[in-house]
């Protein structure tokens, strides 16, 4: 004999009522799928978020983007910070005989506590070449950037971002006033744009920008390079540029062909892939360690549905006695076990939609729910229901019915 | 009325626990006819329940044939024993054995949504609150088993066994449990439907209980020790003591109708010791 659609229905009605009559031990039962399924969609959305904000700040540096650290790579991607080999020379020869760089420019980092008249603020100083603003196409949006003759005369000169105008400035009369960064005095001669945090959540207006020569003589009494930022012609010739650099370095550098070198670079497209790598291990972990959660939620279900077949022994007795056949019982529990992974599911999926939200409102990170983990999580779920409620359901529907029915 | 409702030959039921074979029931020949009320006495371990799980298609008998309803159903499996229960046997126990937490109709439309006759929804109410008012429940339709006392819960359970229309209703001690006045009712209340046409089957060892029967099988050993027609005094139970109901009262001090395979009433009596110390 057929199961006709109505007697499912009708056999759908029976699980369901059993868990409305029971609606704390349902509630429990979903309680381990609710955060399995929260915990993974919330989980992938913290990794997806973390892994869209590395790379939209890594492509914003530009696809023709080049940069050029000081010491040589050693395994497991760690560089040792040795003495800086890279110097001024080395800028200057990269920037005449290498024809596919568009630009170059040296960058040092000095921190600093900067003060204006009675307003002081603690900020990073960069010295850079006159090239910075198109190799990381960012304009003044006040006065001018320093000119070639500024690096030339190591001018103490310098640019704000917009962080440290507003605060070292607030009446916003920047231009042409004066500041001393480490008690060295500087004239204003321009405020950048402002660009805001980037999407990890750092303020990029918060620096100055000065002439990397004035910041290696005034400030840093040294002439090493921490790295050399540097644009290609064209995305095309990003790789090209590279070997020119490396062929160049090499010579200037004697190192031959099979040697290490003291030098590492990296275009924007091995950047962002190495920190792709690094986010997709990171949802993967968080997300492992959420999947987990929900096969707990799993056994959490089997057990309760375990227990429930137990505790309902006489009930399952009575409905074989009136003429319930096993696979009734079987359907019955089974659709209670799915019912329940899939209302948890539910439940998990508006969580998943929620917490993230307030990732992002409390912790400041970037969270991003993919459609995909959503599904995944839910349909995860679903088939645990399947998988974990089968047991219990066949050993319901396995009874005697003597034996249940005299079950006390 | 043509056939018999119930129809046994033969019939045996052996358990084995390891090594030692128990024969619950040693061979039994019983006819039904449609209309009878039949009331099955016996004491503990005499068979009585394995007869009844035998005849309400829960178990198998070991050998023998057995046909419900002109069905042989002896030797059907797990879920065509599942399809006879549920279309040709209404069950009563003595636990009353409802759905806790599942109103009265909902107990009632049980049996029906395991039905291979398919009603649809409005007929399952239809027919629930019919059984329910049958039993003189109406009203209570909605009630949950605990807000009903034990005599209305046994009612509940009666519709639910009606509620398909069986042609065979079998009780499991269905007033073990209830007070004697509640127990009349009950008792009242199957003899109404077996007025009605219902052929029913009770397990009892209350002798005024078996006293509303038309028919009184006594069980021992695994075989039927009498099988007698009593003569009804309806009008007011135990107001004239038949030789038969002063038989189940006191069967010992009777002679045994079929002598040669029964007990004497010491061995009995020295087994029935035997089992109140074990």
């Amino acid at each position: 004999m057929k199961i006709t659609a109505l007697r499912l229905l009708n056999i759908a009605k029976v699980g369901l009522m059993a868990i409305s009559r029971n609606k704390t031990r349902s509630l429990l039962t979903m309680l381990g799928i609710i955060i399995g399924v929260g915990c993974v969609i919330t989980m992938l959305a913290v990794g997806t978020g973390a892994s869209r904000a590395i790379q939209s700040t890594i492509s914003s540096l530009g696809t023709n983007f080049i940069m050029l650290f000081p010491g040589a790579e050693t395994q497991g991607g760690a560089r040792i910070a040795g003495e800086s080999r890279i110097t001024v020379e080395d800028v200057n020869a990269i920037r005449e005989e290498a024809p596919s760089v568009a630009y170059v420019s040296p960058s040092v980092r000095e921190s600093a506590q900067v003060v204006a008249g009675d307003l002081n603020w603690g900020t990073s100083v960069y010295g850079v070449d006159v090239d910075w603003p198109f190799i990381r196409a960012w304009n003044v949006a006040d006065g001018d950037f320093f000119t070639d003759v500024d690096v030339r005369t190591s001018a103490r000169v310098a640019v704000l971002g917009a962080t440290v105008a507003d605060n070292l400035f607030p009446a916003g009369d920047a231009i042409g006033s004066s500041i001393r960064i480490k008690n060295v005095p500087f004239r204003v001669v321009g405020v950048l744009d402002r660009k805001g945090g980037n999407m990890m959540g750092q303020d990029q207006d918060d620096q100055i920008i000065a002439p990397f020569t004035t910041v290696m003589k005034q400030l840093q009494g040294r002439e090493r390079i921490g790295q050399v930022l540097i644009s290609a012609r064209s995305e095309s010739l990003v790789g090209q540029a590279q070997s020119e650099i490396d062929a160049l370095l090499r010579q200037r550098h004697r190192i031959g062909p099979g040697q290490e070198a003291d030098f590492t670079m990296r275009s924007q497209e091995e950047i962002a892939s190495t920190s792709a790598q690094m986010t997709r291990t990171l949802s993967i972990l968080l997300g492992s360690a959420a999947a987990i959660s929900l096969l707990v939620g799993g056994i959490g279900i089997m057990n309760i549905m375990l227990v429930s077949v137990t505790e309902r022994t006489r009930e399952i007795g009575i409905r074989l006695a009136i003429g319930a056949k096993g696979k009734h019982v079987l359907l019955q529990f089974l659709l209670e076990a799915i019912t329940l992974s899939i209302v948890g599911g539910g439940i998990g999926v508006a969580l998943g939609f929620l917490i993230p939200k307030l990732v992002t409102k409390f912790a400041g990170m970037p969270t991003d729910v993919s459609m995909g983990s959503v599904l995944l999580a839910f349909g995860f779920a679903a088939a645990i229901g399947v998988f974990f409620g089968f047991y219990p359901a066949r050993k319901a529907s396995r009874l005697d019915p003597i034996d249940a029915l005299r079950y006390e | 009325m043509s056939d018999p409702v119930i129809q046994i030959r033969d019939l045996k039921k052996v358990y084995r626990m390891g090594e030692v074979e128990v024969n619950a029931l040693a061979g039994i020949d019983l006819s039904v006819e449609p209309g009878e009320l039949v009331a099955i006495m016996g004491p503990s371990g005499s068979g009585k329940s394995t007869l009844m799980n035998i005849l309400g298609c829960l178990d198998r008998p070991s050998s023998g044939t057995y046909l419900l309803d002109g069905v042989d159903v002896s030797r059907l499996d797990r879920d065509r024993r599942a399809e006879i229960r549920n279309s040709k046997i209404g069950f009563v126990f003595q636990s009353f054995n409802l759905l806790a937490r599942t109103r009265a109709t909902e107990n009632v439309e049980l049996p029906m949504l395991y039905s291979d006759l398919g009603f649809s929804t409005a007929e399952r109410h239809r027919r629930a609150r019919q059984a329910l008012a049958r039993v003189g429940l109406a009203g209570r339709e909605d009630h949950y088993p605990s807000q009903l006392s034990g005599g209305q819960q046994q009612r509940v359970a009666i519709a639910r066994a009606l509620v398909t229309d069986p042609p065979l209703i079998l009780a499991d001690e269905p007033t073990g449990n209830l007070d004697s006045r509640t127990s009349e009712e009950i008792m009242g209340i199957f003899q109404e439907l077996n007025d009605a046409g219902k052929t029913v089957v009770l397990i009892t060892h209350e002798t005024d209980i078996a006293a509303h029967a038309k028919r009184v099988i006594y069980l021992r050993d695994g075989l039927i020790w009498r099988d007698e027609k009593i003569v009804q005094t309806r009008s007011k139970p135990g107001a004239a003591v038949t030789e038969s109901e002063l038989a189940i009262a006191f069967p010992f001090q009777l002679a045994p109708s079929s002598a040669g395979t029964a007990p004497t009433p010491v061995e009995v009596e020295a087994e029935e010791l035997e089992e109140v110390l074990r």
